[in-house]
């Protein structure tokens, strides 16, 4: 088992044709996900890396034709909240948005009808979600995944990358990282993939990466006291950040007092959290984790 | 990107926003012809786009033409906060009853704009939720509905508006939601709303803020934007869509990705140093954006050392060894360098750096304690 992706996924890719959404779906496709169509309007009846993947120009009509029941965007950012409600209103109910700079006022627009169409959507702003072994919908490096019992959840990219890495380093794999993405306003946030994670028999532990902005790694540790039976570990990153100022991410900022790494730290620890200090400070909880529990059970 | 008061006001005029009557000044003559046009007592406010103006002496009040001239002639040319004032606004003085609050903003917990209303007008209201949440008054807005009169209704009687003033009230509020959402504005903000002693409503103060995202749906505000309060170092990174802000240390950082730039910040203060700025570089960086970086990272004298994490998915870590080499031998810098990449092409990325003498590292606590380790050993 795994959560949102495995063997059963049919993956569409909107904006299939442009650089980046080619190179990743090559990528993607090297993972063994089940890529089974690709949407770039104007280019419909085309067919993409050697003929392997037929591309339509709209999603209504690729999952009309193949059954498409995920989708994953790559489409550039005045565009993609567009290519979010396209892929809703086709019935797709698991869409992933790796777009980056979308205006935030489109995407409270976009929250309204997903929230009332059931939709699960994963970012924007994300590098996407893999099952080691079994799927890739995103751009996450496979090379620096193994399958394990390790759920991941983030709001970052290559910080994800690097825990992803410090874990593979230590012999520990993962059964599905999340990167739910690093703007002020997404689909999904911490607290409903911890709740998938805690529901998944081959999830054991969960590492939750968050940072400074916001309040949802607050949300995210009420919900562990309240709703999780398997250990947490944490880590956050802005810990050096001044306040005010945007650091990279749109939604990594301290405003009027809220959002500090401290707060954060301090609300997961409460809640039974391990936080860690630095990424290569991950692997070594877990492992600290399971010699415990080695200790209980003999 | 931030709209100075004067543009503010503008945009709420063009919706009907009730505003002081006044105009833009650049000199002192200017300035005395306004207050004369105005024929009363006018204010001068500097245009600089930075907090705490009035305290640090931005906004004077006058009786007379001469008077404006004099006190123009005091401000225009000065610096407010470190900021050089280059415009006045000249506006007409109003005799005020009451200073209410009253913005929109996005509310990132509950994924809604939100309208916010207080009777506490006049000061930040952050320092008003601060000490007296209670008197912040505010209503979520479905972008599928828009903002509602009975919404508005709720705000006006929880901040008790004078029941003579709701029609006008309601007006404005429905108009500075217009012109947020013309705008693509992640904030809009009159601070202070007064209701003069002949009891009618205006805009006294205005404030705006434009999603930088959506920029590309407003080409016409693109040059306006005031960039004379931002650091010059900002700026340049901009141009190369790196991302740059610096801190108060000596250990400079360029890294990949923002989440991870955060955590080589962290790192290097759980090692006893200070870092000298976040910088991240992007997904797939070139050469050239390496080398743009680091110019950046090296114009700030108190950089001792500069520690480079590079993780390498979409980047390929050769292409990035061979931009650090390449500007290296270019600036020929007399600090050292830490180097960590791992990931895509990283065998060769090491191979490039190592034949080029530079320190290396396998992990980044390595990378950290060495940089800290470095600034130490020059103490």
């Amino acid at each position: 088992m795994s959560i949102l992706i495995n063997g059963s996924t049919r993956l569409l890719v909107q904006g299939i044709t442009g650089q980046e959404g080619l190179f990743h779906t090559h990528q993607m496709l090297n993972c063994g996900t089940n890529i089974v169509a690709g949407v770039t309007p104007g280019r419909g009846g085309e067919w993409v890396l050697d003929g392997k993947i037929p591309v339509f120009n709209s999603v209504r009509t690729g999952v009309d034709v193949t059954g498409a029941n995920t989708s994953v965007i790559f489409v550039p950012a005045r565009f993609a909240g567009d290519a979010i409600l396209e892929a809703a209103d086709a019935g797709i109910k698991l869409i992933v948005c790796i777009t980056e700079g979308i205006p935030v006022n489109d995407m409270l627009t976009v929250k309204q009808v997903i929230r009332a169409r059931d939709v699960c959507l994963i970012g924007p702003n994300s590098p996407g979600l893999i099952t080691p072994g079994s799927a890739k919908v995103g751009i996450i490096p496979s090379s620096i995944t193994q399958k394990g019992n390790i759920g991941v959840v983030s709001r970052s990219g290559t910080l994800t990358y690097e825990i992803l890495y410090a874990l593979k380093q230590a012999g520990i794999g993962t059964s599905t990282c999340v990167g739910i993405g690093g703007d002020p306003v997404i689909g999904t946030n911490f607290s409903e993939i911890l709740s998938y994670f805690e529901g998944d028999s081959q999830t054991d532990v969960v590492v939750m990466i968050g940072e400074i902005g916001g309040r949802e790694e607050e949300k995210a540790a009420a919900f562990i006291s309240e709703h999780m039976t398997k250990p947490v570990i944490g880590f956050i990153a802005g810990q050096a950040a001044p306040t005010n100022k945007r650091m990279g991410h749109a939604g990594a900022i301290i405003e009027g007092g809220v959002g500090t790494a401290q707060a954060k730290t301090e609300a997961l620890q409460k809640a039974g959290v391990q936080v860690a200090l630095y990424p290569e400070q991950v692997p070594e909880l877990i492992k600290k984790l399971f010699i415990n529990d080695a200790a209980l059970t003999n | 990107m931030r709209l100075h008061e004067y543009q503010s006001k503008d945009v709420f005029a063009q919706h009907q926003i009730p505003i002081p009557r006044g105009r833009l000044a650049s000199t002192p003559e200017e300035a005395k012809l306004i207050a004369e046009e105005l024929n009363g007592p006018v204010v001068l406010k500097a245009q600089v786009l930075v907090g705490g103006r009035g305290k640090a002496g931005g906004v004077r009040l006058v009786n007379t033409p001469k008077e404006a001239e004099e006190e123009a002639s005091k401000i225009l040319g000065n610096r407010i906060k470190d900021i050089p004032v280059r415009r006045l606004l000249i506006e007409e003085g109003v005799n005020i009853q009451q200073e209410i609050y009253l913005g929109m903003t996005i509310d990132r917990e509950g994924g809604e704009t939100v309208m916010i209303a207080s009777a506490e007008g006049g000061v930040e209201i952050e320092e008003v939720a601060r000490v007296s949440p209670e008197k912040i008054a505010r209503v979520g807005i479905n972008p599928l509905l828009g903002l509602r009169d009975f919404q508005i209704r709720n705000l006006a009687a929880e901040i008790e508006i004078p029941r003579a003033l709701w029609r006008p009230f309601i007006a404005i509020c429905h108009n500075l939601y217009a012109s947020y959402q013309g705008l693509d504005s992640t904030l809009a903000e009159i601070n202070p709303l007064v209701i003069t002693t002949d009891n009618r409503i205006i805009a006294l103060d205005g404030k705006i803020i434009i999603d930088d995202n959506a920029l590309f749906r407003h080409p016409d505000l693109m040059d306006k934007r005031d960039t004379s309060a931002e650091i010059p170092e900002e700026i340049e990174a901009r141009k190369f869509g790196l991302s740059y802000i610096k801190l108060d240390g000596n250990i400079g950082c360029l890294v990949n990705g923002a989440g991870l730039a955060m955590a080589s910040m962290d790192i290097i203060k759980h090692k006893g140093g200070l870092p000298a700025n976040f910088l991240d570089i992007g997904g797939g960086a070139s050469a050239e954006k390496v080398a743009a970086a680091l110019r950046i990272i090296l114009s700030d004298l108190q950089v001792k050392t500069v520690l480079i994490n590079i993780f390498g998915g979409i980047t390929r870590c050769d292409e990035v060894a061979y931009g650090i080499k390449q500007t290296l031998e270019e600036l020929k810098p007399e600090i050292p360098f830490v180097i960590r990449l791992v990931g895509t092409n990283d065998v060769k990325g090491r191979q490039i750096l190592a034949e080029a003498n530079l320190t290396t590292a396998e992990s980044l606590q390595e990378a950290a304690e060495k940089a800290v380790n470095l600034v130490k050993e020059m103490a």
